[in-house]
């Protein structure tokens, strides 16, 4: 594997051991697991506000009762996680502007509208999944699965499954794709 | 039942949420999973960082929880087991995830690193958060009640002590590193640049 950014790589397992001890931390201290996808649904009522007003957005029994559009420990921390990887990549020096990443290249072409209308619909898929699944990478995943839920182990492995055979579908032609 | 610990409250709970967040954005970052090519490849199964990720931290967090838990120092945050909603969103998310290339925290922290098919993908995920709220009423109606087994947790469906359960978590994790790092040598010999 090409370490293209060997300075601002950090060894997998001790980074996945500070994001436990994050964790536990936010766990004892402030009573919240670490979560990202019901933020990012508040987010969205807040961007149907100039749509739908501010009537319309609380009439909407998602938005007035799960997913209240507000700035909170939540969203906070939404803004926070943004705020981190900026500091981290500036301060690492790996900061760069990129449209099409090298694999997506590859396989689709250099086309940067073709790679942001997939990223789009991708995005769009993944928020009404998590939502559906009431919990993402980071709710279910971690968070859901270090408790030994029942639905996030359940979402973990289905996620895994289901993205497995989209890999494959999409990329794994004749083994030339990705296997650089 | 307020944790004992739990002190942070209020308006400072704002403060937290924005400095948890900075120390998880950086992570990732650090990490390397706010890269679509390790997202991706770790689905097409040629790079496992989220894999070693994910584990170590449901393994450090998992025992750190259950101590605290264990001293009535945290709560338990389970959510329910909404067997239908839990299976075909997770589906969606898998081929959301390939298709983004990120997930939702990924994302967000994929953006502060400069790409702007993340951005691009954050506004599909608006879009997407619109197209739940706006189908709730009938989600809820329909997906949400069927197979729904409620916030139970791995211990409540087999009678072990927590014990093994955490015991087996570890395990587990241990085998799948193992079997990461057997991959990885064998890899490394075919392919001594790769």
């Amino acid at each position: 594997m090409k370490n293209h950014l060997s300075s601002a790589r950090w060894n997998p397992y001790v980074v996945g051991a500070l994001i436990g001890v994050l964790s536990l931390i936010t766990f004892a201290l402030a009573d919240k697991p670490i979560g990202m996808s019901t933020a990012i649904a508040q987010a969205s009522g807040a961007c149907a506000l100039p749509f739908a007003g501010a009537d319309g957005v609380a009439a909407n029994t998602y938005w007035a009762k799960k997913a209240v559009p507000k700035w909170d420990y939540g969203t906070l921390f939404l803004l926070g996680s943004f705020l981190g990887a900026l500091g981290s990549s500036l301060s690492s020096r790996s900061f760069k502007l990129q449209a099409v990443p090298s694999l997506w290249r590859d396989r689709f072409g250099p086309s940067v509208p073709k790679r942001l209308a997939a990223a789009f619909i991708g995005g769009a898929v993944i928020l009404y999944g998590a939502r559906l699944a009431d919990g993402c990478t980071s709710g279910h995943g971690i968070s859901g699965s270090l408790q030994l839920a029942v639905s996030s182990w359940t979402f973990f492995i289905v996620l895994f499954l289901s993205g497995i055979v989209t890999a494959f579908a999409l990329f794994h032609r004749g083994g030339s794709a990705g296997a650089r | 039942m307020t944790p004992l610990l739990a002190f942070i409250t209020g308006s400072n709970l704002l403060w937290a949420g924005l400095f948890f967040g900075i120390v998880f954005g950086w992570l990732l970052h650090r990490g390397g999973v706010t890269d679509y090519n390790v997202i991706v490849r770790q689905f097409l199964l040629q790079d496992f960082t989220v894999l070693k990720v994910m584990f170590t931290a449901i393994v450090v967090g998992g025992l750190g929880v259950w101590i605290l838990h264990g001293q009535d120092l945290a709560n338990f945050h389970i959510k329910p087991a909404a067997m239908l909603a839990v299976v075909l969103g997770a589906v969606l998310f898998g081929i959301g995830m390939v298709v983004y290339g990120y997930c939702p925290g990924t994302g967000v922290a994929a953006i502060g690193a400069g790409r702007l098919d993340a951005l691009a993908g954050f506004f599909g995920m608006i879009a997407g958060g619109v197209a739940y709220a706006l189908s709730y009423d009938w989600v809820a109606a329909r997906i949400l009640p069927v197979a729904d087994l409620g916030k139970k947790r791995l211990p409540d469906l087999a009678s072990f002590p927590e014990w093994v359960w955490y015991a087996g978590l570890v395990a587990m994790a241990a085998g799948v590193f193992a079997l990461v790092a057997r991959i990885e040598k064998t890899r490394a010999a075919f392919h001594p640049n790769a």
